[in-house]
């Protein structure tokens, strides 16, 4: 947080020499027309990863790959595709890496598991605490 | 002349806080507060004194753009306004640290000054763990990161006018984290202290409680403000990411939050006694550890500040040696620590504990989602954890912890009974099914955001039913600032909520004349207009904004080019009416002519940044409370003291 | 009871060895794909310049291994990589080029002042291909034998002494 205003100054402050200067896809900066396929669409770029961002969302960025993945994602949306089908076309492509919804996987388990453990481990110390004390 | 003042400045704080660090040791062990050990207060006097000039000096080069002192040729510039000039001191690396162990030392003398209630020894083994974490941050600084370097020529120009970084807020932001983390310093310092001399009392208690408030309205100034900025600044309307970054400023703020409220029950009640020194150490830990992830690079963040490996090794050493060394006393000390004075469950320290251990699993949430890439990416695995993550697994965690948090302060200290209060409880549990139900009716939408909804409009009337029956002049102070913040949860809760369940966006491709809508508003680009700043150009649209077939406002978002370095950013703009915020931003002209335009509804979320200011307030309040009382009780006793004495000479 | 109180550091310990560890690794940012020993995904590219053909799929179908280069006229480390391509093209490799987001004009300006090694040129406005092969910068360069099927994927510019690993990525590719 000490960076979070130098932070976003990397962010917001994308250099243009390096893009190019070819106009963004079309669905890049479109909304579909049919507001409940947009909305899915948005759900679904909300947690998918820019890949060539610092920890942004494909939603939250201006470079223009991940204008063109929220056009990959508008389109299939409007072509009657499942959100979580075109997370795992992506996931087959890049891995867990570009999605921020972790799927439980042999390398992502315990990031479900500890949680319940911690669950457990909180039970225990106020069933402990209570008990006694009662 | 004056930076060498100010570096042999800095060589005298350190050996002074090494004569801290001696002085407590040598108390420890022979049981006696005189000779060396009777230094340690003057050492930690002098001390603050001797690193608030150093800091000074560092000032005053900065203010005069003294150009042969290394730090300032390469952060400063001679045209840069004054304030500017001031802040670019610790606008870098080395100024940062340097402003950090200043505050500390300051912190450490005024205890030394001040603080009469402790035990001596108690008092010196405080100040020689303040003296051992300052003379950490010192060695850091004079053998790695000195301020007042020389240069062999002097430069003939500073390299600092990146306009960019001239802000106010930029300016303000790391010192009001530093107060934060140093505050959490100070209260582990309190901790390791009791636990050398094991002397966890209410007067420990009471001690370190100011610090940890303190502390405590820092960070959440700090975390409100950055996230205001982060949603002006980055143009998407997004105002929490759970970016490493922001988690690292989260997690001390949950663990200060925590300590608070545990340090609260030990004051009044002297009870959760271990409790209480393992969330002073975490409190700390969270702060470093935080320090550590934004200045290591080890995590991707967006946020990224004065990366450097090398000085992510010395924070993590540092690290190892403070948080090992107090958790290693904690294993050892801490079985032979009676646990205090007991309680019932329905009674507020068991709300408290509840609390306190919600809390702390939200803490383990945020910490295992932080560095769980870290884990993987040594076996070569990258994952990403983000908000599908932490959103409901922390809501797990959080929906209990705000209901019992409208309970807890209903209940007596000690023991009570459910039934007493079964009348407030039913409206407790009416107010969130009727709130689920309406929003649910109003505006299907997620479930979570409904039960931020529902829950957030049941805390905001359950925050004041603590007043009820009481004669509100008489009420202390700090009850004022418990429900001053409570209160301010809940209106930050409700602002996040709405925020998830009613904002509508845009992205329209207008010609001049043409109009979109968004939500109640509709926006017309009337029209578009280059205009040059000092070293950039802009594409700025110029609209009227009219909410529900009002008058239209102007508003002029605009799309920046820097050259030199060449950038482009967007100046978004935000018009605001009680009730929400329109967010514009103008985007780049298509292939058709067309102008493209972001733009939100968002209702409430301003709720978010108010509530986060009500919740410091809160602190404010709480601290003018226990300070008069504390105050009080310190007149009581002399009184008393005196009158023993006048009885002893009778 | 007391063993209980030892969590706490052997948690940070956890903690310490593995932050310590990951300050020592060199951070690389980059992503692999996951599409190594996959076919590729059917695409047609229409031609990036005028003087070169466009690019299809099944172009990879015909037993020739032949490397799949991405970049384009914008990017900076691609004008480095240049003469590495023009290198390995003279010691025979196929190399066909995917334009990220680039224009005609541009290519052919590019082509004019670096050298041109390609045999064909896709035009990939939307990144397309480069999504559909898991690719996620410029430059890229990927091993693709006779059949059509990934083999190899090489991260950014390629170096003079990354030339000898390719072609014989590019042999076994053959085999």
């Amino acid at each position: 947080m000490r960076g979070l205003l130098a932070l976003l100054l990397a962010a917001m402050a994308m250099p243009i020499v390096a893009q190019g200067n070819a106009p963004p896809a079309p669905y890049a900066y479109r909304q579909l027309d049919d507001p409940a396929k947009e909305a899915a669409a948005q759900e679904l770029m909300e947690t998918l990863r820019c890949l060539k961002c610092q920890s942004q969302s494909i939603a939250d960025s201006d470079a223009p790959m991940a204008g063109d993945m929220r056009h990959q994602v508008r389109i299939r949306i409007a072509a009657g595709e499942n959100p979580e089908d075109i997370r795992s076309w992506l996931m087959q492509r890049y891995g867990d890496y570009v999605s921020y919804a972790p799927v439980v996987s042999a390398s992502t388990w315990p990031l479900y598991a500890l949680p319940v453990v911690f669950l457990l481990i909180v039970g225990a110390i106020l069933l402990r605490r209570f008990r006694r004390r009662a | 002349m004056i930076a060498e003042l100010g570096h042999a400045a800095l060589w005298l704080a350190a050996a002074l806080a090494l004569l801290q660090l001696v002085g407590g040791a040598l108390a420890l062990r022979e049981g006696e507060a005189d000779g060396i050990a009777g230094l340690a207060r003057p050492a930690a006097i002098l001390q603050g004194g001797l690193a608030g000039f150093a800091f000074f000096a560092l000032l005053y080069v900065f203010a005069v753009t003294d150009l042969s002192v290394k730090l300032v040729a390469a952060n400063s510039h001679s045209l840069k306004p004054l304030i500017f000039k001031l802040s670019g001191a610790w606008g870098n690396h080395e100024g940062s640290m340097l402003l950090w162990v200043t505050v500390m030392a300051l912190a450490g003398g005024l205890i030394a000054a001040v603080e009469r209630r402790l035990p001596e020894k108690t008092m010196q083994a405080t100040l020689a763990a303040q003296g051992f974490v300052a003379l950490g941050f010192y060695a850091f600084l004079l053998l790695s990161s000195n301020p007042f370097e020389r240069l062999p020529e002097p430069a003939m120009e500073g390299l600092g006018l990146n306009p960019l970084l001239q802000d106010i807020g930029l300016a303000l932001h790391p010192p009001t984290l530093y107060f934060g983390y140093v505050g959490l310093s100070v209260a582990f310092s309190f901790a390791v202290g009791a636990m050398l001399t094991r002397s966890v009392t209410p007067d420990f208690a009471r001690a370190m409680r100011p610090w940890v408030l303190g502390a405590w309205v820092f960070l959440t100034l700090g975390i409100t403000a950055g996230s205001y900025w982060a949603y002006y600044e980055l143009g998407w309307g997004g105002w929490w990411f759970w970016d490493p970054v922001e988690n690292a400023s989260l997690m001390p703020w949950l663990a200060a939050t925590a300590l608070l409220h545990s340090v609260s029950v030990l004051a009044s009640r002297d009870a959760l006694r271990v409790w209480t020194i393992m969330l002073g150490v975490v409190a700390f830990s969270m702060s470093m550890l935080g320090t550590f992830l934004v200045r290591s690079g080890v995590l991707t963040s967006v946020h990224a500040f004065a990366v450097d490996p090398e000085r992510g090794s010395f924070i993590l050493a540092l690290l190892a040696v403070y948080i090992g060394g107090a958790l290693l006393l904690f294993a050892l000390r801490a079985s032979s620590i009676s646990e205090g004075e007991r309680f019932a469950v329905a009674s507020r320290e068991g709300a408290l504990v509840f609390n306190n251990v919600m809390l702390s699993a939200i803490l383990a949430v945020v910490l295992l989602g932080t560095l769980y890439p870290l884990l993987t990416e040594a076996f070569d695995v990258r994952v990403s954890v983000g908000p599908p993550y932490f959103n409901p697994v922390s809501a797990i965690f959080t929906i209990p912890m705000l209901l019992v948090m409208a309970v807890g302060p209903l209940l007596r200290w000690r023991g009570d009974s459910f039934a007493r209060i079964s009348k407030e409880l039913a409206l407790i549990a009416a107010l969130v099914i009727a709130g689920l139900i309406f929003f649910a009716l109003f505006e299907g939408g997620a479930l979570l955001p409904l039960l931020g909804l529902a829950l957030a409009v049941m805390l905001a009337v359950a925050s004041f039913l603590p007043l009820r029956g009481r004669n509100l002049k008489r009420l202390p102070i700090a009850v004022w600032g418990m429900v001053v913040a409570h209160f301010g949860i809940a209106v930050a809760l409700f602002g996040m909520a709405s925020e998830s369940a009613f904002s509508t966006e845009r992205l329209a491709a207008l010609e001049v004349g043409q109009s979109a809508t968004v939500g109640p508003w509709e926006v017309e680009l009337a029209s578009v207009q280059p205009v040059a700043g000092p070293n950039w150009t802009a594409i700025e649209g110029r609209m009227l904004a009219s909410y529900k077939g009002g008058e239209g406002q102007p508003i002029a978002p605009q799309s920046r080019n820097f050259w030199a370095p060449a950038q482009q950013t967007t100046e978004s703009v935000l018009l605001t009416r009680w009730n929400g915020q329109l967010y514009a931003v103008m985007g780049n002209e298509a292939n058709d002519g067309r102008w493209q335009l972001r733009l939100w509804w968002k209702p409430f979320v301003t709720f978010i940044w108010y509530g986060g200011m009500l919740v410091a307030l809160g602190g404010v309040l709480a601290i003018i409370g226990r300070v008069q009382q504390d105050l009080k009780r310190r007149s009581i006793r002399r009184k008393g003291a005196v009158r023993r004495a006048d009885m002893e000479t009778v | 009871m007391g063993w209980r109180m030892w969590l706490p550091l052997m948690v940070f310990a956890l903690f310490l060895g593995l932050a310590a560890y990951q300050l020592t690794q060199p951070k690389d940012e980059f992503v692999e794909s996951r599409m190594i020993g996959q076919s590729l995904p059917y695409f047609e590219l229409p031609a990036a310049t005028e003087d070169l053909p466009g690019v299809s799929s099944k172009d990879f179908a015909d037993g020739k291994p032949r490397l799949l280069n991405i970049w384009a006229s914008w990017c900076l480390p691609c004008i480095a990589e240049a003469p590495q391509l023009e290198a390995l093209k003279e010691q025979g490799a196929d190399i066909v080029g995917v334009a990220i987001r680039d224009d005609p004009a541009d290519v052919a300006e590019f082509l004019a002042r670096h050298g041109n090694p390609y045999s064909r040129i896709g035009r990939d406005d939307l990144s397309e291909v480069q999504l559909g092969i898991g690719s996620s910068g410029v430059p890229e360069t990927f091993v693709i034998d006779g059949k059509g099927t990934i083999t190899y994927q090489h991260i950014g510019d390629i170096r003079a002494d990354d030339v000898p690993l390719l072609l014989e990525k590019l042999r076994e590719a053959g085999r």
